[in-house]
């Protein structure tokens, strides 16, 4: 019942929002959200720690863009090229990587998504290499819906956002979200009940990318542009960070946890500037150049005190009534 | 003289300094492996650590107008430090949990100390002198081999081999394989298994720090040398299997070289190419070459 409340809480604050916020650092939310919903289908549903999602994210961005700039695509087929690209590198990173478990996971996501940067540093009549893709046209959706304007940009992102997190919902409590659930807690068990855990693993690291690649072609509509930062490890350690602040395993954790951090990541120079103001300390004033520092420190006391996350740590003081 | 069509010096001064990669690669992933076998904690701040150890030699040269060779022992030996400090005050936390903890810790360690680095020294990166005493080359008739070079290259296998040497060879050694296999055991025989836990660990990043020192006349020192660095260090782990110290080093060795030789035959690949390698070995042994199948 509260978790009723909350939704339609959180989709009253999203409807209203565009008209007190602006609107594009709003649908960058909604991108890094669904970035991060997809991420923890896999690490909060599954127990796969991907360190590759960058390569989906990014991938997706670039076929998105190319598709709106350089073929000619109409935005709606754009996007669904852009999903599709994410979900063919995810099946080939997919079927290399869950042949070996656990922590070998995580390497080997990591290498292969950094062999995917590299792919991007060098094919540069499809990346712009260095300087990225830039100026991708919006277009008009289905032909009629002129998307060159924010808002309605905004609530066509925030509708497709709404339905691909009712879809990772729907997933994680369908019979198969289950299998999955019981794949991350004893995989030896679920092997012995007679389940494909392999091929379980596959589609949901493929469902996964396909979202994350969802994601990543939005946001390329959105800002306009796409860069290999969203190809870089980084952007992989990033969406790791989201979904940890705001609770691995939880379903709307990873949405308050992109909220936090991208905020954080915008807000942290003009922070810095007021620290230095209030203190007198000149070096508060380059604080905004060192994003990678903050967020290394938000690491390292998530995963020292509250690896719940913040919804995690809620649920846990206050939802004792149903186990989710 | 020629090879495949390709001059012989060219081919030759490629493969030495596949060498000098494969001996870094040797020594991190040989760290990952030690680190890994006792405190099963995958080390991302390898990368890190490295980039200390040649910092911490450069600040030592610079401002305290140290020599080389003193900061080639001082270093390693401070970064060792903060590597007990981490461990006492961090890592160990984290033992009983999952050990995804341990790689995320270390991933937020990693963003930390390259984002302290940058803020003070920007991206750019800080010259570093070659030692006197190592500068120029040896005329090996078909090429010129600088000295350094060939210095880092029987360094780091005098290491290597020192390390293989004491984990196999000697009571301590067995020690920490016998903590390997079963550390409560161990303790029940009166080893201070978390004292040697602690010491591990500031061992295995000291050999970063000092794979750092050894790397730092030849690349320049910059606060983001270490981490492209370890993530071809974790396909090479990958690849080798973290189950036998000399595979580490062999592998080690093995990837740099052929990493050298894909820079003359095929160089559009050599950045990919270790990975490229990872994908084939997961396709045919994917417990590694060295791994042992759970």
């Amino acid at each position: 019942m509260n978790k009723q409340i909350g939704y339609a809480l959180a989709l009253a604050v999203a409807l209203a929002a565009p008209f007190v916020g602006y609107p594009v650092f709003l649908m960058k939310l909604l991108c890094f959200a669904l970035f991060a919903c997809a991420f923890n289908l896999l690490i909060g549903y599954t127990g796969l720690l991907s360190f590759g999602h960058a390569a989906f994210f990014g991938a997706s961005g670039y076929v998105a863009g190319n598709a709106l700039k350089n073929w000619g695509l109409p935005v709606e087929l754009a996007i669904l090229a852009g999903v599709a690209g994410a979900a063919v590198v995810g099946l080939v990173m997919g079927a290399l990587a869950i042949r070996r478990a656990g922590i070998y996971f995580s390497m080997i996501t990591l290498a292969l998504a950094q062999m995917v940067y590299f792919g991007g540093l060098r094919f540069t009549e499809f990346t712009g290499g260095e300087d990225g893709l830039q100026g991708v046209p919006r277009g008009k959706l289905l032909g009629v819906l002129d998307l060159g304007n924010d808002l309605t940009l905004y609530f066509v992102v925030l509708a497709i956002a709404v339905a691909a997190f009712a879809l990772i919902v729907r997933t994680v409590h369908s019979p198969f979200g289950q299998v999955l659930k019981a794949i991350k807690e004893n995989e030896p068990r679920a092997i012995s009940l007679g389940y494909d855990v392999d091929r379980y693993k596959l589609v949901a690291f493929v469902l996964s990318a396909a979202l994350a690649g969802l994601a990543g072609a939005l946001k390329t509509v959105v800002l306009g542009f796409e860069t290999l930062t969203d190809l870089h490890w980084t952007m992989s350690g990033l969406v790791i960070l989201m979904t940890l602040v705001g609770g691995m395993g939880t379903l709307a954790g990873p949405l308050l946890g992109a909220v936090v951090i991208i905020a954080l990541e915008n807000k942290l120079g003009d922070f810095g500037t007021m620290l230095a103001g209030g203190t007198g300390i000149e070096w508060f004033n380059t604080l905004g150049e060192a994003v990678s520092m903050v967020t290394g420190l938000i690491f390292v006391a998530c995963v020292l005190l509250f690896r719940k996350g913040i919804v995690g740590e809620i649920v846990d003081r206050f939802g004792r009534r149903k186990p989710a | 003289m020629e090879i495949f069509g390709y001059p012989l010096p060219m081919v030759m001064s490629q493969l030495a300094l596949g060498l000098v990669n494969g001996s870094f690669y040797a020594m991190l992933s040989l760290g990952l492996a030690v680190i890994f076998g006792l405190l099963n904690v995958i080390n991302f701040s390898h990368g890190a650590m490295y980039m200390m150890g040649a910092f911490v030699a450069w600040m030592g040269m610079t401002y305290l107008g140290m020599s080389y060779w003193a900061m080639l022992l001082l270093a390693p030996l401070v970064v060792g430090a903060l590597g007990i400090v981490i461990e006492k005050t961090m890592l160990r936390w984290l033992y009983k949990l999952d050990h995804l903890y341990g790689l995320l810790l270390t991933f937020g360690i990693t963003l930390l100390v390259e984002g302290v680095f940058r803020s003070f020294y920007g991206v750019s990166g800080q010259p570093f002198e070659t030692p006197e005493l190592l500068t120029g080359a040896t005329d090996l008739g078909f090429m010129m081999l600088p000295n350094y070079r060939l210095w880092v290259v029987a360094a780091s296998l005098m290491v290597c081999l020192s390390t293989w040497f004491v984990i196999e060879k000697t009571k301590l050694g067995a020690y920490l394989r016998a903590g390997t296999e079963n550390p409560k055991l161990v303790e029940a025989f009166g080893v201070n298994v978390p004292l040697m836990v602690t010491l591990t660990y500031g061992f295995g990043v000291a050999l970063a720090g000092f794979a750092g020192v050894l790397a730092a006349p030849i690349i320049q020192v910059s606060p983001l040398m270490g981490s492209n660095l370890i993530i071809v260090v974790f396909a090479v782990v990958v690849i080798g299997g973290m189950g036998s110290i000399l595979g580490s080093i062999v592998t080690g060795l093995a990837l740099g070289v052929i990493e050298g030789l894909t820079r003359v035959f095929y160089p559009e690949f050599s950045s990919t190419v270790v990975f490229l390698v990872m994908v084939i070995v997961l396709l045919l042994r994917p417990a590694g070459l060295f791994g042992k199948e759970k």
